[in-house]
C-alpha cells in the first residue's frame, strides 16, 4: 500500500522525486502503522478498565521497596497441588510452599520417615489431594495468627498449620463422607471447624445401585475440635439427607452457636447433575445450632456410629508424626434433636453462604439467581418461634422463604457466588460470570460500585472479611480463567488473582499477580499478628528424636537385621560420619541426619545416589530420616542440597555398598568412639525400627 | 564547682585554731594521716560499682556481616565469655573453624577463674580503706585498681592478638596470606566479611567510673593533705 501511494505520488515528478516521495510515504505510513499498533496493544494491555490512568498511583501501593516487609500476610490455598502458598500483601509476592496433603519434594514432606505418617488414610498413604479453603484461627471471631486450617477436598480431611512454624502439624480423615468442601470453617473461638459431604454417598459406604440415591444417599455435618493441637477430633456428625452440601460459615455476635451450610441438588440427581440439578427454584441453606446439637449430644441422644479414620499428628519434641486410627464417632440424626437444624430456602443451587461482621445477614451466593438473597438471623429466630414452616424434608423443618428474608440485591451481575464485608456496612459480591466484583450496600441492598476482574472471579477476600473485624483495605479477587493475562506458557497456565484497593467509595484495580494450582479460597491478616512468634530455628537441646545425634562425636553406624542406621551430623561444611562401609545389597538404610546448627536460616539438606523417593531438608536443631535402598554394589555419593555456606560443594560424602553377605565390616569414619558404639549397640534394633519396618511392608 | 569554690572560701575565713592545728598535723603525719571524708565517700562509692562488674559485662564485641545484619555477639564477662544470644558464641566459633581460629572455650581461659577473686580483693580493699580511712590505703588501693585494670586490658588484647593471629593452618580452610584476625581492643575493624567492634559494656563502664572516682579521690587527699586549710 505504502509503494502505491509512492507511485501516485512519483507520476508527476522525476524519477528520484519518485523515489523520495515513496520513502517518505513509506516511513510517514511505517510510523503510523507502529503508533496504531501500540494504540491498539495498549488498549489491550490495558483492559482492566480504569487502571491506565491510575496505573502510576497503583504502583507505588503495590511497591514495598527491597528489603522492606509486606503488610498482610495471605495464604492462598494451593488447590489441586494439595499445598498451601504463603503471599505478602499488597506486594504480591510468593513467600513459601507449605506442603499439606501433597508429599513435597522441595522439604522432603511426606517423603522422610518422620513426615510419612501425616498423609496415612483408611486409603493407605496418600501423596496428594485437593485444597480448597484456608481458614486462619480466631478469638472471639477475629482471626488470631494461631493456626491455618485447611481442607483435602477428594478425600476429605482437614489439617493444622501452626503459624509459628508454618508447617503442617496435623491431619484428621473425615469418616462417613466424600467431598470434603464445606470446610474447615471455624466457629468464633475456633473450638469447632466443619466439614460436610459434598458428594452425598451410602453411610456407611456399601455397594448399593447409584439409582437407590433417594434411598440409600446421606450427607454429613462433621463438627471437630480444633482448639488443642495435636488434639482435633469429630466431636459429632449430624446425618443429613442426601443433597451437596457445599460450603459453610458460622454465626456471630447475635448469631453466635449456629452455624449455616449452603445445598445444592436439593433435586437428588445422580447423573448429568448440570441439568438435574438445576431443576428446583430453590434450594436450602442448613442453618444447625450447633449449642443445641451439643447438648443432644452430651444427653446421649446421638448414637455411637461404627467409623474408620485416621489422626496423624507431629511430636513437637521428636518432631515426628504419629498416626492413630480411630474407629467411631457420635452420629446425631436431626430428628431426635428437634430445634438443632432447619432448612431455609434459598434461590438457584447457592454456593456461598456468609454472615457479615455484625452476625444479623446471612448473604447466600445463588450461582444460577439473579438476585443475591440476603436472610435475617433474627426474622429467622421469630420465624422458628412463630413456626413459619413451609413443610419439612426429611423431619428438618423448612422456613417459609419470605420470613427469613432481609433483602435481595437486585440485578447484580451473574453467578453471584462468595460475599465478604469491609466492616464498613458494604458487602462485596464475586460475580462469575459476568466476571465482576460487586459493591453493594448492607441494609439497602443498592449497588454501589462494579469492578470487572479478569477472569471469571471464584472467591474473593479481604483480609478478616469473613470475621467479626475486616481489615477492609484490600481486596483480592481469586479469579478462574487466566488466558492472557501474563507471558503465555502453553496450554496449563498459572491462576490469576488481582488486587483492589477498597479503602475508597470506588474499588480500585491495583495489581495482577500469577498464582499456582488453584486457589480457590485465600485468607489474610495483618504481619504484625504472626511475624514475632515466627520460629528462627528448633533447639537441639531440646530434641527428643530416639536418633538424633547432638555432637560430631556421637554420629555412627550400626546393623539391627537388614536395617543400617546411620546417625549423622550436619554442620557448615561437612556431614559427620562422611565415609561409611559395610552396608551391604539387601540391605535398607536409615539416614538419621540431625542439623546441630542453631543460626537462623542455616538449613542443610541430604540427597544420595539413587534415592528413589526425595532428598530432605533439615532445619537447624531437627532430625530427618531418608529411608535408602541400594540396589547394586559400588560406591554411592551424598550431598548437601541447600546451599548453606562457602564450602557447601564439599559438603559430601560416600557410601561403600558391597555384594550381600561381604564381610566388610561396618564403619563410620567419626571418632573412636563412633567405633566403639557401633560395635556395642550393633545388636540394638532402633526405636524407630517396629514403624519403619510396618511401613517398610507398606509403601514407601 | 563556683559554689563550691566560695564555700571553700567561706570555710578559710571561718577556721578556728582547733582545725588548723588538725590539719597541721595531717601535713606533717603525711600518708598514714586520716582520710577526709570526701576521698573517703568517693572510695566508697567506687568499691561498691566495681560490684556491678558482677552482674553486667565488661565488654562487648560485635560481629555483623552480610549474611548476619540481626550481628552476632559476645559478652566479655569478669569470669567467663558468653553469647550475646543463646547460640552466638557456637555460632561464633562454628564461622572462625573456616579460618583456623581456635575455639573460644571459657573454660579454657585461666584468667576468667581468677578475675572475680582479684576484683573482690580490691573490692575488699576499698572497703576495708573507707573504714581504716587512712591516706595511704588511698595511694596504695588506686594503684593497686589502676594495674588490675591495665593488666586486664593488656591481657585482654594480648588474648584477642592470640586467638587473631594464633591459627591453626593445618585445618583453616580459608587462608589468606598476612591476613589476621585480631578484633580491635576498642573501635571497629573490618575483618573479611564481617565487621567486628568492640566497645565497653555496662561492667566496664562501672568499673571506669570507679577509676575517675578513684584518681579524684586521690586529687582530694592530696590536696587536703597540700592544703589542709580546705578540709572537708
Amino acid at each position: 500500500m505504502a509503494r502505491d501511494i509512492g507511485r501516485v505520488g512519483g507520476q508527476f515528478t522525476q524519477w528520484y522525486m519518485t523515489i523520495s516521495i515513496s520513502r517518505a510515504a513509506m516511513l510517514t505510513i511505517a510510523a503510523t502503522a507502529v503508533v496504531g499498533a501500540a494504540t491498539v496493544y495498549s488498549c489491550t494491555a490495558a483492559s482492566g478498565g480504569n487502571d491506565n490512568v491510575l496505573a502510576g498511583n497503583a504502583a507505588s501501593k503495590v511497591y514495598v521497596a527491597p528489603g522492606k516487609y509486606d503488610e498482610y500476610y495471605a495464604f492462598f490455598s494451593g488447590g489441586f497441588n494439595g499445598q498451601v502458598m504463603v503471599y505478602g500483601l499488597p506486594s504480591g509476592r510468593l513467600l513459601k510452599l507449605i506442603g499439606v496433603f501433597s508429599q513435597n519434594p522441595e522439604t522432603g514432606y511426606g517423603y522422610n520417615e518422620e513426615t510419612k505418617p501425616m498423609l496415612q488414610t483408611t486409603f493407605g498413604p496418600l501423596p496428594w489431594d485437593d485444597t480448597h479453603h484456608p481458614e486462619l484461627s480466631q478469638t472471639d471471631g477475629v482471626p488470631d495468627g494461631r493456626w491455618l486450617f485447611i481442607n483435602g477436598n477428594n478425600t476429605p480431611r482437614v489439617a493444622r498449620i501452626d503459624l509459628k512454624t508454618f508447617e503442617t502439624t496435623e491431619i484428621l480423615q473425615i469418616p462417613n463422607a466424600a467431598g470434603g468442601h464445606a470446610s474447615p470453617f471455624t466457629t468464633p473461638n475456633t473450638k469447632y471447624i466443619v466439614s460436610a459431604t459434598r458428594f452425598s454417598v451410602p453411610i456407611p459406604n456399601a455397594d448399593v445401585p447409584i439409582n437407590t440415591f433417594k434411598q440409600n444417599f446421606k450427607g454429613t455435618l462433621s463438627f471437630i475440635t480444633a482448639d488443642q493441637p495435636g488434639k482435633m477430633d469429630i466431636a459429632f456428625q449430624i446425618l443429613m439427607p442426601g443433597f451437596n452440601y457445599d460450603l459453610g460459615h458460622a454465626g456471630k455476635g447475635p448469631s453466635d452457636g449456629w452455624f449455616f451450610f449452603t445445598t445444592y441438588n436439593s433435586e437428588q440427581a445422580y447423573q448429568k447433575l448440570e441439568l438435574n440439578a438445576s431443576q428446583n427454584d430453590k434450594d436450602f441453606i442448613a442453618a444447625v445450632n450447633y449449642r443445641l446439637a451439643e447438648q443432644c449430644v452430651a444427653n446421649g441422644k446421638a448414637k455411637a456410629f461404627k467409623s474408620d479414620y485416621f489422626h496423624n499428628f507431629l511430636d513437637e519434641k521428636s518432631r515426628i508424626a504419629h498416626s492413630e486410627r480411630k474407629n467411631s464417632v457420635r452420629m446425631l440424626a436431626p430428628q431426635d434433636c428437634p430445634g438443632a437444624v432447619f432448612y431455609l430456602p434459598t434461590p438457584k443451587s447457592p454456593h456461598g453462604v456468609d454472615v457479615d461482621p455484625t452476625g444479623e445477614y446471612i448473604v447466600a451466593g445463588g450461582k444460577l439467581a439473579t438476585v443475591i438473597p440476603v436472610h435475617s438471623f433474627s426474622k429467622m429466630q421469630k420465624a422458628i418461634a412463630d413456626k413459619a414452616f413451609d413443610g419439612e424434608v426429611q423431619g428438618i423443618p423448612v422456613l417459609k422463604y419470605n420470613s427469613t428474608l432481609a433483602g435481595e440485591v437486585q440485578k447484580p451481575g451473574l453467578g453471584p457466588l462468595h460475599t465478604e464485608f469491609d466492616g464498613k456496612g458494604n458487602a462485596y459480591t464475586s460475580m462469575f460470570i459476568s466476571s465482576e466484583i460487586v459493591k453493594w450496600k448492607l441494609g439497602t441492598w443498592q449497588v454501589l460500585d462494579r469492578m470487572p476482574v479478569y477472569y471469571s472471579v471464584g472467591h474473593l477476600m479481604i483480609p478478616g472479611g469473613d470475621s467479626k473485624k475486616p481489615w477492609g483495605k484490600y481486596l483480592v479477587s481469586l479469579n478462574k480463567i487466566t488466558k492472557d493475562r501474563y507471558l503465555p506458557t502453553g496450554p496449563e497456565l498459572a491462576q490469576s488473582a488481582q488486587l483492589l484497593d477498597i479503602s475508597g467509595d470506588k474499588m480500585k484495580m491495583l495489581l495482577d499477580f500469577p498464582t499456582i494450582g488453584e486457589p480457590h479460597y485465600a485468607q489474610a491478616i495483618p504481619a504484625d499478628l504472626i511475624k514475632a512468634q515466627s520460629e528462627k530455628f528448633y533447639k537441639l537441646a531440646e530434641n527428643t528424636h530416639p536418633e538424633a545425634t547432638k555432637s560430631e562425636a556421637a554420629g555412627g553406624i550400626r546393623r539391627a537385621g537388614k536395617n543400617v542406621h546411620v546417625n549423622m551430623i550436619a554442620i557448615r561444611s561437612h556431614f559427620a560420619p562422611d565415609n561409611l562401609e559395610g552396608v551391604q545389597v539387601g540391605d535398607t538404610v536409615y539416614f538419621h541426619v540431625t542439623n546441630i546448627e542453631q543460626d537462623w536460616d542455616i538449613v542443610h539438606g541430604f540427597g544420595v545416589l539413587g534415592a528413589d523417593n526425595a532428598e530432605v531438608v533439615i532445619a537447624p536443631g531437627e532430625t530427618r530420616t531418608l529411608r535408602w535402598v541400594p540396589k547394586a554394589s559400588g560406591i554411592y555419593p551424598f550431598y548437601c542440597t541447600d546451599f548453606c555456606s562457602a564450602l557447601h560443594q564439599e559438603m559430601q560424602g560416600y557410601v561403600r555398598v558391597s555384594p550381600a553377605g561381604s564381610t566388610v565390616a561396618l564403619m563410620a569414619n567419626t571418632s573412636e568412639r563412633a567405633k566403639t558404639q557401633a560395635t556395642r549397640t550393633s545388636a540394638l534394633p532402633s526405636k524407630m525400627d517396629h514403624e519403619m519396618g510396618e511401613r517398610a511392608n507398606g509403601s514407601r | 564547682m563556683a559554689a563550691a569554690d566560695v564555700q571553700v572560701l567561706s570555710r578559710m575565713g571561718a577556721q578556728s585554731a582547733p582545725i588548723h592545728e588538725a590539719a597541721t598535723k595531717a601535713r606533717v603525719s603525711g600518708g598514714s594521716g586520716r582520710l577526709p571524708a570526701r576521698p573517703r565517700l568517693l572510695v566508697l562509692i567506687a568499691s561498691l560499682l566495681l560490684i556491678g562488674v558482677y552482674v553486667f559485662p565488661l565488654w562487648n564485641v560485635r560481629l555483623t556481616a552480610p549474611q548476619y545484619p540481626e550481628g552476632l555477639g559476645m559478652h566479655i564477662r569478669i569470669n567467663t565469655v558468653q553469647g550475646a544470644t543463646e547460640n552466638d558464641l557456637d555460632n561464633i566459633n562454628n564461622l572462625n573453624h573456616y579460618i583456623g581460629m581456635k575455639r573460644i572455650e571459657p573454660s579454657a581461659i585461666p584468667e576468667l577463674r581468677f578475675m572475680p577473686w582479684i576484683v573482690a580483693a580490691i573490692v575488699v580493699m576499698g572497703l576495708l580503706t573507707t573504714v581504716v580511712a587512712r591516706r595511704w590505703l588511698v595511694y596504695l588501693w588506686t594503684t593497686a585498681l589502676l594495674a588490675i585494670a591495665a593488666a586486664g586490658l593488656f591481657d585482654f588484647w594480648r588474648w584477642e592478638y592470640d586467638y587473631g593471629h594464633n591459627l591453626d593452618n593445618e585445618h583453616a580452610v580459608l587462608k589468606i596470606p598476612g591476613m589476621t584476625y585480631q578484633p580491635p581492643l576498642i573501635g571497629g575493624k573490618q575483618l573479611l566479611n564481617f565487621h567486628a567492634s568492640s566497645w565497653p559494656a555496662a561492667g566496664g563502664i562501672l568499673a571506669g567510673v570507679a577509676m575517675v572516682l578513684a584518681l579524684l579521690a586521690v586529687w582530694f587527699t592530696w590536696r587536703a593533705q597540700k592544703l589542709p586549710l580546705s578540709r572537708d
